[in-house]
């Protein structure tokens, strides 16, 4: 299998050929080329996993110089941060690099290591490797055209362009590398390197606003990276062990000295999905570039997050009772806590990046609470959340993108009749909000079962937030439609050009429609696929949903395609008497003026509600830290002083 | 093959009868608000008179679009309905339901006309206020019935309703919202010379009000439905039953509606909220630690 070094190392090889010969127009065709074969190669490799039946895979045993290699690149990451923390005068972050790379290299150096397993391939694998190359490959393949717009724009910044497509290439690479290890220690290097990719990127523009936000994401990633090392080596001192795939199964089978680690492993999750108490990184992270915070700040890093919650869920019943244990609780605890809070902040967003961050928080919230049950149904749900989410915020930040571009503003409330102004665009971005919050897409089918499992886990909080945070999601997502939608008179706006380059155009196209057909085949992805992976996962056998859910999925699938069709075609031969919207008979030829108290012509000027002052960030951020950190405290106390 | 046959009689029976029964409610609602208000008031058989004269009039409207925006605001409560009455997950009817809401919102909203665009907002605003009570019944009737599918809760020995008043409670209360009855007609206002002038339904003329008045009909039957679902087990007896409560409901809904005035929408909100919490939350809290393993 030279398939997965090949996946690993290919993007990292694109990034040290972008490096050498990136400047100028030779980086545009190598970036574009690199991100062909990226997605290509990760078709393949899904293909041919699915050739062989998507058997599990173990593979590589003897990486003598591939572990040497990594612990050079952990050691060489560390300078990095220590230099570049040192540069901006934050000295203490520094630390939170050097401890875990010492300890990691300590047990490198001095342990005994038996024989593990370095990769591992299987469903989940396969498909994160998948959602990783397709929407990874086809965000830099925008990023190409997206770059010449916003250097345009932005004459301030410096154009370092190559630079930023080689960032992305690296963070691909230790995306993939992140997925497939099944290497405590491997696992751990490339988390810390693609918090690191995340915290250039943040950085690119130099000003002074991203230099604070790169450094916050920073301390909350390696944050998240020293416990996660901490776990590591403690696992490694009591059960003597390296391997991911034995740390989970002592996990199932209940041995105490396991309890600690794999709490430390999901909290290190909670950052990297940026839930409370450490969402402010992710909010911060949009004053980078779009298409960085598209792919590692909503498509793909944060979903590391989620992909290791989904590996650790079998570990969060106990082995004993069948219960859910303190870990498994406190995760769902703080997921749904933080799908309800972040819906709610995002109701008060009037700029589409941050009400677009916030979705992702928040729908990373529902993700991690499902995770944290980690019963088939709520795995199930969330492995579908992860796909849905994955496109849809992958089409909607690229689509913000190219609106600002073409409308030079991302303010929701300038998007007014923007399915008048820029057609296309608006079109895209229509589909990506449908995807999030309607029915049947499957945001919708996920919420269900979400529904369902926690019920039957008698999860009673976390139920309540989802409740309230599904009415809240709702209303933020659906009074942006309206916006687009709302009728302009074309002679009263500014004209706008649609400036979108092919490049983007190309990646907006495929997104879209695979949103679509996603929604169409979701029936049967749950079948030959989903339930597969759920099945191998749990030992189980079966279906996690009823085939009569998804037959009625299907029908109103159907029938959600089919009625604005017919609806729209037969309104056309309604004849209809077209007139002014009623102003209380001050109209004054046009729909968008009045007459105002003077006698003169004034404006019409609509705008959404969004109770800034009552529910903004600045108002409900603090609080909600304030609560999700205690209760971590609280728990993790629970749980060490259970475990030692 | 037969209850194949008896799912297509109950669809075709609601596609015709629900209309029916949702004018009549709404002759009768206007015929008791008159008295109350000591109005002789309209002929019971107003409501299709005036749905009857909508329709022959030419459409008059601010977009095109407003038309097939109705229309599929029609056709999506037709479905809800259906799925409901022929029985299956009542979850994703009312997740349904609410994509349906959601295109009377895009009908208001498309306009961009100041009253209309008011009117949208708020009503939002309900949908965000009464959802959260909606969920929370489905769930309550999942905790008791351990499914989602109306037609086995029906079946069950006895009523839903003794295991899930608190979630009764917190249904009737946002029903008054979801029906846009004062005091939380916020996104309609109940006549046309209030703040709103008819909110939502300011820039539907003819052909698309009717399409509205016709809507509600269906939703309103839908409504009470659930209402009638809390009752309804295997025993007849409780059909009629379930009747008579259905009426008592709308009675009460018609009596909350004359005698209380317009709420803010922030008040609402926190009533109907606290409400869900308190009624419905607690009660399926209850349930769930008695009904335990």
């Amino acid at each position: 299998m030279y398939a997965i070094p090949f996946l690993i190392c290919f993007p990292l090889f694109v990034a040290l050929l972008l490096g050498i010969a990136g400047k100028g127009k030779a980086g545009n065709v190598i970036t574009i080329g690199g991100a062909g074969v990226i997605m290509l190669s990760s078709v393949a490799f899904f293909t041919y996993c699915a050739m062989n039946g998507f058997k599990s895979m173990e593979l590589f045993y003897e990486t003598e110089l591939a572990d040497r290699l990594i612990l050079a690149g952990e050691i060489l990451l560390m300078i990095l941060v220590t230099v570049k923390c040192f540069i901006h005068k934050r000295y203490w972050i520094s630390l939170l690099s050097i401890i875990p790379t010492g300890m990691i290299a300590y047990v490198e150096f001095t342990g005994e290591h038996e024989q593990i397993a370095h990769i591992y391939v299987d469903r989940l694998s396969a498909l994160m490797c998948l959602i990783v190359g397709i929407i990874g490959s086809l965000i830099i393949i925008y990023a190409v055209g997206y770059m010449d717009g916003y250097h345009a724009h932005h004459k301030d910044i410096m154009d370092r362009r190559y630079y930023f497509f080689l960032l992305l290439f690296v963070f691909m690479g230790a995306m993939y590398g992140f997925v497939l290890s099944s290497s405590l220690i491997w696992l751990d290097f490339f988390w810390e390197l693609t918090s690191v990719c995340s915290f250039m990127l943040i950085g690119y523009t130099r000003l002074e606003e991203a230099v604070t936000n790169s450094f916050r994401a920073l301390w909350m990633n390696l944050f998240g990276g020293l416990a996660l090392a901490i776990g590591i080596v403690y696992y490694y001192y009591t059960v003597g062990d390296l391997s991911f795939r034995k740390f989970i199964e002592e996990g199932v089978a209940g041995n105490p000295f396991s309890v600690i680690p794999i709490t430390l492993m999901a909290f290190a999750a909670l950052t990297k999905a940026a839930q409370l108490p450490f969402s402010p990184w992710l909010l911060g992270a949009m004053v980078a570039p779009t298409p960085s915070s598209a792919l590692l700040h909503s498509a793909t890093m944060v979903k590391a997050g989620v992909y290791v919650l989904i590996r650790l869920s079998p570990a969060f019943q106990d082995a004993a009772t069948g219960n859910l244990t303190t870990t498994g609780t406190m995760i769902s605890l703080i997921g749904g806590f933080t799908f309800c809070v972040a819906s709610v902040m995002a109701i008060a967003q009037a700029d589409a990046k941050r009400v677009l961050a916030l979705s992702t928080v928040s729908n990373l919230g529902l993700m991690v609470a499902c995770a944290g049950v980690g019963t088939p149904e709520t795995i199930w749900a969330c492995i579908f959340l992860m796909i849905f989410h994955a496109v849809s915020k992958a089409l909607l930040f690229l689509d913000v993108g190219a609106t600002e571009n073409s409308l030079f503003s991302r303010d929701i409330e300038n998007m007014h009749g923007l399915l008048i102004r820029l057609p296309r665009l608006a079109i895209f971005m229509f589909i990506g909000i449908a995807g999030m919050f309607l029915a049947p897409f499957g945001m919708l089918i996920s919420k269900w079962s979400a529904l369902r499992a926690m019920v039957d886990e008698k999860n009673m909080l976390t139920l309540i937030f989802i409740v309230f945070g599904s009415a809240t999601t709702s209303f933020y997502w659906s009074k942006w439609m309206g916006k687009i939608i709302a009728h302009v008179n074309l002679d009263s706006t500014m004209p706008v050009k649609d400036v979108t380059k092919k490049s983007e155009l190309f990646s907006l196209w495929i997104e879209a429609v695979m949103m679509i057909l996603l929604c169409i085949l979701f029936p049967f992805l749950s079948k030959v696929y989903v339930d597969p992976l759920l099945n191998d996962m749990f030992n189980s056998n079966g279906e996690v949903l009823p085939m009569s859910i998804l037959y009625m999925l299907v029908i109103i699938i159907t029938f959600v395609f089919a009625i604005p069709l017919i609806t729209s075609a037969y309104s056309k031969h309604i004849a209809s008497n077209m007139k002014m919207s009623y102003m209380g008979g001050i109209n004054t030829g046009t729909n968008h003026n009045f007459v105002d108290s003077f006698g003169e012509p004034k404006k019409l000027f609509l705008t959404n509600y969004y109770f800034a002052t009552r529910i903004g960030v600045r108002k409900l951020m603090l609080p909600s830290q304030i609560v999700t950190s205690a209760i971590l405290l609280l728990m993790g106390c629970i749980i060490f002083g259970g475990a030692l | 093959m037969n209850t194949v046959i008896t799912k297509i009689l109950w669809a075709l029976a609601y596609l015709i009868f629900a209309p029916l029964i949702g004018g009549l409610l709404e002759g009768m609602d206007r015929k008791i608000s008159a008295r109350m208000q000591r109005r002789v008031g309209p002929p019971l058989l107003q409501p299709f008179y005036d749905v009857g004269k909508l329709l022959h009039k030419q459409t008059i409207s601010v977009t095109k679009s407003q038309s097939f925006l109705m229309l599929s605001y029609l056709f999506f409560m037709m479905i809800t309905g259906v799925m409901f009455f022929i029985g299956t997950d009542i979850l994703m009817c009312m997740f349904v339901l609410s994509t349906a809401a959601m295109f009377l919102y895009f009908a208001a909203t498309v306009t961009s006309s100041p009253y209309s665009t008011i009117g949208a907002s708020r009503e939002l605003i309900q949908i965000m206020a009464y959802e959260p009570a909606v969920l929370l019944t489905c769930v309550g009737f999942y905790v008791v019935r351990k499914t989602f599918e109306v037609g086995s809760i029906i079946k069950a020995d006895d009523s839903a309703i003794r295991y899930l008043p608190g979630v009764f409670v917190a249904f009737v209360f946002v029903l008054t919202i979801k029906m846009r009855k004062s005091p939380f007609d916020i996104s309609t206002s109940h006549h046309p010379n209030q703040e709103v002038i008819k909110g939502v339904t300011a820039e539907l003329g003819a052909k698309n009000l009717a399409y509205f008045q016709i809507t509600e009909w269906y939703e309103n039957v839908i409504l009470m439905g659930i209402i009638g679902l809390f009752i309804i087990n295997r025993n007849p007896i409780s059909i009629p039953i379930a009747i008579v409560v259905v009426l008592a409901v709308y009675f009460l809904e018609i009596l909350i509606d004359n005698c209380s005035a317009r709420m803010k929408y922030t008040k609402m909100l926190f009533l109907a909220w606290t409400v869900t919490l308190i009624a419905s939350g607690c009660n399926i809290w209850l349930l769930m630690m008695i009904l335990g393993d």
